[in-house]
């Protein structure tokens, strides 16, 4: 009798699992997806294929003003999180231990640990104080709170990209009578750039996405789309949700596959 | 001269170092770790009148964490309120790890046992989750859980159920929403330790006459075990914080620790009190880490 070759990786019921997980994480997102393309009034009666949300939401003037700000705030954010993050890889990578570089380490890798709900009150607390003090209440509180929290986001990669350098070109450029501003300019910046990319790609997915800490940092009329999102669940869904959500999700996908291929054709 | 040359060197890598990592931690200062000093201040602080702080010493905020005294004869009792949302967050952040494990163990699995070129496809899918917007994804399990949903209409159609289970606004609904959104975390870093997995270590033990179940848990579990320590500390402690998923999710009446601390600096006015409460969530999150750090240097060293 036929029997089938003995798979040593199979285990009992694994795959069964594993096509479990895959269908329950995906269902929800098409779902989300379809009804975004539903002509009709409701998250949850089909009314025929239709962009008309997509259109209800782009023509939304508080979406439109919801979606510039999220891009400016991510946009900046992500700038200033990945110029200081790479500053600091530079600075902690490739040249042996330093005194206080756990400490350094840690304070970088701090906004990970952190629920963000914790750092939203106490961001609350110390910027209420200051826009009372100062009467500024512009974009700045959010931009700052963003910057932070992508900084292990953005300095991660460029450190991984960094530990993978070969020093030697460097030693070279030197060598060569390069000044270290022309050997960073002409050697180091172009060698990891793959890494600076990754890292601000992530940073500004990161920054788009986030709800609580600007949730709770902005100041009236600020919103930002996901907080915009937020605040209509107070009201009856309508599929004008579904489309915001589809269309950042494609913002997001686009930027992941980026990355990824990024950081594949490092080796 | 080597001695001298070599401080020297030391001193430079460390001043180099510092300086150019003084921009990130000047930003980090002003909008993560200073805040949180500002936060353990006010914690020690007296409760405002309407809100904020007076800058009076105070224990109390401390002391409400747990307890609470009778406005009439100050007898001292145990909050209840406080108690029920401490062990709900706890309850429910612990059936999340168990269920992202069940679910994700088996799924790390099948992607680092497909063929090398297919890995990275898989482990896209995975990663596509985890990127995106959490508050997207929490909407997506909302649509399929509530009673028009997807889930409640196919049993209903099947006939399994005669109306429409009221899932939307439970313990159940927080669960199940932790639960998806937090699998990608328990998936990635037991995938990170598999993939490195020897194969023939497998299949020494199968030559060996070892059972499939005795090869599961005496070759491939102690070897991916740090992965699963990791993937359960990344599960339990976001899903500990968790503010998102229980407040669209739970509805307002099924909170965690993390909307009962927003609620100190909205509705209830008790900043010190939120402040502690912060405290705590903070320390027990750094023993989950520091758990986790003992257990992957202790392995490391076991080799």
């Amino acid at each position: 009798m036929a029997r089938r070759a003995f798979n040593v990786t199979t285990l009992p019921g694994f795959t069964a699992i594993a096509v479990l997980a895959f269908v329950v994480l995906y269902v929800p997102i098409f779902t989300l997806v379809i009804y975004a393309f539903n002509g009709g009034s409701s998250v949850a009666l089909w009314g025929g294929f239709s962009f008309r949300w997509f259109g209800v939401a782009w023509n939304n003037a508080a979406v439109q003003d919801a979606a510039i700000r999220s891009l400016v705030v991510a946009a900046s954010a992500s700038a200033i999180a990945t110029t200081v993050a790479m500053m600091a890889a530079l600075g902690t990578t490739r040249r042996g231990r330093f005194s206080g570089q756990t400490f350094i380490y840690v304070m970088i890798n701090q906004p990970l640990m952190v629920p963000e709900i914790v750092t939203a009150v106490a961001l609350l607390i110390v910027f209420a104080g200051i826009k009372i003090a100062t009467g500024y209440t512009g974009l700045a509180y959010l931009i700052i709170a963003h910057a932070a929290f992508c900084i292990p986001f953005a300095y991660l990669p460029i450190r991984a990209r960094l530990e993978g350098m070969d020093t030697a070109l460097e030693v070279a450029a030197a060598d060569l009578y390069a000044s270290p501003w022309q050997a960073f300019r002409r050697i180091t910046l172009p060698l990891m750039m793959p890494g600076v990319i990754a890292g601000a790609m992530l940073a500004f997915v990161i920054s788009l996405d986030d709800v609580i800490i600007t949730e709770f940092v902005k100041s009236a009329g600020q919103d930002t789309l996901p907080t915009y999102m937020l605040g209509q669940l107070r009201r009856a869904l309508t599929p004008e949700v579904n489309a915001i959500s589809t269309a950042l999700l494609g913002v997001t996908v686009v930027l992941l596959t980026g990355f990824f291929l990024i950081t594949r054709t490092k080796d | 001269m080597g001695i001298g040359t070599e401080a020297a060197r030391q001193r430079e890598v460390t001043r180099k170092g510092w300086l150019l990592s003084t921009p990130a931690l000047i930003v980090l200062f002003c909008a993560a770790a200073g805040p949180l000093l500002v936060m353990a201040v006010y914690s020690v602080l007296t409760k405002g009148q309407y809100s904020g702080v007076v800058w009076d010493f105070s224990g109390d905020g401390w002391f409400r964490v747990l307890f609470e005294r009778d406005i009439f004869n100050g007898t001292v009792s145990l909050a209840d309120a406080h108690l029920t949302i401490f062990w709900r967050s706890v309850k429910l952040s612990l059936a999340t790890t168990v269920i992202t494990l069940i679910l994700g163990l088996p799924t790390a699995w099948f992607i680092a046992t497909r063929a090398v070129k297919w890995r990275a496809f898989w482990l896209f899918l995975v990663t596509i989750p985890f990127w995106t917007n959490l508050l997207i994804r929490t909407f997506a399990i909302m649509e399929v859980i509530k009673n028009e949903g997807i889930l409640n209409t196919a049993l209903l159609k099947l006939g399994a159920i005669s109306e429409p289970i009221q899932i939307l606004y439970t313990d159940t609904a927080v669960f199940l929403g932790m639960a998806y959104v937090y699998l990608p975390l328990m998936v990635l870093p037991i995938y990170a330790v598999m993939d490195r997995f020897d194969i023939r270590l497998i299949e020494a033990g199968y030559d060996l006459y070892a059972s499939r179940w005795q090869v599961f848990r005496r070759v491939i579990l102690p070897i991916i075990r740090p992965g699963i320590v990791a993937g359960s500390i990344l599960v339990f402690v976001p899903s500990l914080g968790a503010y998102v998923t229980p407040r669209v999710l739970g509805g307002g009446k099924n909170m965690m620790i993390g909307n009962f601390i927003e609620l100190q600096f909205g509705q209830g006015n008790n900043w010190p009190l939120g402040a502690a409460l912060s405290m705590v969530l903070l320390v027990i999150i750094l023993i989950a880490l520091l758990v986790y750090v003992r257990v992957s240097t202790h392995e490391v060293e076991r080799g």
